[in-house]
């Protein structure tokens, strides 16, 4: 019955997929000459904003190969999970799109595979490609690099990047806004994404880099330079001046800073959509300490199951159908993420607001990809929605620092 | 397949009392028993049955083909019961049960089996698939490209007798080699691209191999070594039509089931936590599901800051699942009594109003509180408090008052409407010689309006608490669980109850999974609701006696 379900699945999927194929450009590569593969089934997770471009890709690739590509659209964040759970059982598909934090989970759960880029490796820029090796393993395609960004509203505080935290808000009360800056911290729950450009800027990265730039299990937010995070984040709090406060979660901050309440917000290029009453301008996120304000950078690819049955030809769609400038061309134009693929990512930098995520993202460090990473969010994000309420800084940093520490050692 | 079944129910149940034409004595039969008359219910039966069991079969036939054993023999047991009670005399109740206890079967019994079968397993993140797969894993991450290697145009080529080697061209050298034969040259023209003709051997059609899956996987399998020294490492292909050259680091051992690093020499050993591990306590990355026995069951209790955390989480459960029983009854009686006195008017269009907030779908509703509970940009703190700075959200004891509130919001005009319904059914006899006897108000609400309100409400009561214990969508919508409770783990937060508790430490949103943990809570969540329900059922059935 199951089979039989899968097969009508694949029949709709079909039809869908033709129905697609309209606007896919010419993505084959002359090192390849075509294969019959009819009769193969290979079947790849995709969200739904990156649907039409894979869809296009997997049309030519049908009509070269013979071989049917079922395309199954999931909500972006069940993917990881659903992964996990799915390939051990043989149900999961062969190929999934994901994010490069998810690494750690994927390859201590053992369901990814390595994947060989071969010459195609230099296509590609050297960050996202370090972002998704772990352990001296490429593990997927990369195709999106992604990083929050200092987002100005130009008709308040002008184009010009501040230099400095103190400068960004003085520009932001000389304006005449109601709110200088807004951030968003997920309600009570916490954002340590969103704040870590400001957490690095006093130089306590969540983990020691090595020489090489991997993260170790070295916590690396302890300490005096953690603490003074702390008391910048307790001294702008709600006791505070007030600029960082719980009560603002992701369409709240979307919301002040689209009716112009708010003169500047950090958020990502995912959030551009939602401004559209404001001129904005973006740009790298300005230091609240000494150091560099360095935002995660989080890429996006396509992992490959290690339980696949169609490995080869599954390899052989990323790399000779996914890993083409027209098709990342296609991903970039169904869902605007800069681009990994360095010479369509030089191409869309003509746009200003790519131009600026790109900027900030050039400071970025790439998120750490450890299986752990999980429980530092829940510790880290926690402490920082007590922080930012009220509680006393150093304590509650401390402790938390200490937690994470217990928890990834033991 | 199920839902046949009761339409097949239906329709043996609807075809009426026994017709007066038939001719059998007065052991009257069922219309789907047999031919008489026209024999509609009889051929309706056959009909259905037919359907039931070319479904079955197919069922049969996809589990069998995809080697699924326990799907295999669940349907082939409920196919032969499912004939057996529709075709034989005897078990007449379990005509009528049979679709609903098959239900329960497989909705039921199967998933508490599972849940309790994944409660004493480890199974999570780090330990999701079975050994073996944590050892294809493992070999997966051990095997490196060598530095430098270039990639060789590759054809997979086949021998007499089936042996499979790949043959490369290496700058127009062409070199064959098998798993057994190290990479040799062989004396064919030059050409540029992959091999296409080497003597001795039949070059396999790429489109063959590509469709067939055995085949792909041999030779996704096969290394062939560049040289006698295996150190030196062996060509691979991903693709089938290219080749580079890999060593593994990492070589398993089937017979001593040791993985062992042949660059440091370390020997990784499974342990009985599902993980190998070596001598100096270092581990590989990844794991398998291994039986824990009670350890999951044990840390709900031991593990310091877990246990701190759940035993919150508890209190407040039982206290949220309590007080969301007692507030609305009590609020829902108070209108029932208020507008069920004739002398209020317009009573009918003001219960419709009190009952709109149950009309209303509660997840939108407590995603509406949500926002008016802002402590700066909620409507609650504007206009009721005067723009007073209450951090509503943030601090647990306001945090619970709110999500309480927003239950109580939710659910009285559940209790309105049941005990309006109750109150207009009470004996009017019994009121009326209470008020002869002289009782007041208050005491014939005490003595006899309550007591009778509760023999007819109380089973209700327990149902809503155990609702009121698994409120996941209030509590999830609404706050999410927080304010997160300091150093707990899981994100646990003070207003967590514990279903979401549970919901946040099987990592579905995110973070750390635990599955083995959370089926161990679930278990347990399941044996108080069940005791909870059996004692206060022995006590509903003395409060009948009134």
């Amino acid at each position: 019955m199951r089979k039989h379900i899968g097969m009508s699945a694949l029949a709709l999927a079909s039809v869908a997929v033709l129905a697609g194929c309209a606007g896919g450009g010419d993505t084959s590569d002359e090192a390849s000459e075509p294969v019959d593969a009819s009769g193969v089934e290979l079947t790849v997770w995709v969200d739904e904003n990156r649907e039409p471009a894979v869809e296009a890709a997997a049309a030519t690739f049908e009509e070269e190969t013979g071989a049917t590509v079922t395309l199954v659209q999931k909500n972006f964040e069940d993917i990881r999970n659903d992964f996990i759970t799915q390939v051990p059982t043989g149900e999961g598909p062969d190929i999934t799109i994901g994010a490069h934090d998810w690494l750690g989970a994927l390859v201590s759960a053992g369901v990814v595979n390595t994947i060989d880029l071969g010459d195609k490796t230099g296509e590609f820029e050297q960050v996202a490609l370090d972002a998704m090796t772990y352990d001296g393993q490429l593990y997927a395609l990369p195709y999106s690099l992604e990083a929050i960004a200092l987002i100005q509203n130009v008709d308040l505080v002008g184009e010009e990047a501040p230099a400095t935290w103190d400068e960004m808000i003085q520009n932001g009360i000389d304006s005449g806004a109601e709110r200088p800056f807004v951030i968003n911290t997920a309600g009570q729950t916490g954002d340590g994404y969103t704040m870590y450009p400001f957490q690095t800027s006093f130089d306590a990265p969540v983990f020691v880099q090595d020489s090489s730039g991997s993260y170790t299990n070295e916590v690396g937010m302890g300490g005096a330079s953690g603490e003074a995070f702390a008391e910048w984040l307790a001294a702008n709090g709600e006791d505070g001046t007030g600029y960082i406060s719980t009560t603002v979660d992701y369409a709240i901050n979307n919301e002040l800073f689209n009716s112009g309440e708010a003169a500047y917000t950090v958020q990502g290029p995912w959030a551009i959509g939602e401004y559209p009453d404001v001129n904005v301008a973006v740009n790298p996120v300005p230091p609240a300490g000494d150091g560099t304000a360095a935002p995660f950078v989080g890429v996006q690819g396509f992992y490959l199951s290690s339980q696949s049955e169609n490995a080869l030809i599954a390899q052989e769609f990323l790399v000779n159908y996914i890993a083409t400038e027209d098709a990342q061309r296609a991903l970039y134009e169904a869902d605007p993420r800069i681009p990994a693929w360095s010479t369509v990512a030089e191409e869309v930098a003509s746009d200003p607001i790519i131009a600026g995520f790109l900027a900030s993202s050039q400071n970025g460090v790439p998120m750490p990809s450890i299986p752990e990473m999980g429980s530092v969010w829940d510790f880290w994000n926690a402490a920082q929605a007590q922080i930012i309420a009220g509680a006393d800084p150093v304590p509650t940093w401390d402790t938390m620092v200490s937690d994470l520490e217990a928890e990834l050692g033991g | 397949m199920s839902v046949q079944h009761d339409e097949a129910q239906d329709l043996e149940t609807t075809s009426g009392p026994p017709s007066t034409s038939r001719r059998g004595g007065p052991s009257a039969e069922s219309h789907s028993r047999g031919w008489r008359g026209l024999g509609w219910g009889f051929l309706v039966k056959l009909a259905i049955m037919a359907v039931i069991n070319a479904l079955g079969l197919l069922a049969l036939i996809s589990a069998f083909r995809v080697e699924s054993w326990w799907i295999f023999g669940i349907t082939l047991a409920l196919l032969v019961i499912a004939d057996i009670v529709y075709f034989t005399k005897k078990a007449l109740p379990l005509k009528y049960l049979l679709p609903g206890l098959a239900f329960l079967f497989v909705f039921q019994i199967f998933v508490f089996g599972y849940t309790a079968y994944i409660a004493f397993t480890n199974y999570g993140t780090g330990h999701a698939g079975s050994m073996e797969q944590a050892v294809d894993a493992a070999l997966i991450q051990g095997e490196r490209r060598v530095e430098g290697s270039p990639t060789y145009p590759l054809s997979v080529v086949e021998r007499l007798g089936g042996e499979l080697g790949f043959a490369i061209n290496d700058g127009g050298e062409v070199l064959v080699g098998t798993e057994n034969e190290p990479l040799s040259s062989v004396d064919v023209p030059t050409a540029s691209g992959a091999p296409s003709d080497v003597p001795g051997w039949t070059v396999v059609d790429r489109g063959r191999l590509l469709s067939d899956q055995e085949l792909q996987a041999a030779v996704v399998d096969l290394r062939v070594p560049v040289s006698e020294d295996p150190n030196d490492g062996a060509i691979r292909t991903r693709d089938g039509s290219s080749g580079a050259v890999y060593t593994s680091t990492l070589v398993w051992d089937e017979e001593a089931q040791t993985i062992t690093d042949t660059v440091s020499g370390t020997v990784y050993a499974p342990n009985d936590r599902g993980s190998f591990v070596a001598d100096d306590g270092s581990s590989l990355p990844t794991g398998w599901y291994v039986n824990v026995g009670f350890d999951n069951f044990l840390a709900i209790f031991t593990d310091p800051a877990l246990a701190e955390a759940l035993l919150i989480v508890t209190i407040w459960t039982f206290a949220f699942a309590l007080l969301s029983v007692v507030l609305p009854f009590a609020l829902g009686l108070l209108f029932a009594l208020v507008f069920n006195d004739p002398r209020i008017r317009a009573r009918k269009f003001l219960r419709v109003l009190f009952i709109l907030p149950y009309a209303f779908p509660a997840f939108l509703s407590a995603l509406l509180f949500r926002g008016m509970f802002n402590a700066e940009f909620g409507v609650i703190n504007d206009l009721f408090f005067f723009g007073a700075d209450i951090n509503w959200l943030g601090d647990p004891w306001l945090a619970r008052g709110a999500v309480l509130f927003v239950n109580v919001w939710l659910s009285f005009p559940y209790w309105f409407l049941v005990c309006t319904g109750a109150l207009q059914s009470l004996p009017s006899d019994t009121l009326e010689a209470a008020d002869i006897d002289g009782a007041g108000k208050f005491r014939r609400f005490r003595s006899i309006i309550l007591p009778l309100l509760l023999v007819s409400t109380a089973p209700l009561a327990i149902a809503s608490f155990a609702v009121g214990f698994n409120n996941f969508t209030v509590i999830y919508i609404f706050n999410d669980g927080g304010p997160v409770i300091p150093g707990a783990p899981y994100r646990l937060g003070s207003t967590d109850l514990l279903i979401t508790a549970i919901f946040d430490i099987a990592g579905i949103s995110g973070g750390v999974a635990n599955y083995g943990l959370a089926s161990a809570l679930s278990i347990l969540v399941f044996i108080v609701i069940g005791l909870i329900a059996a004692i206060v059922f022995r006590q509903t059935r003395r409060l009948e006696n009134f």
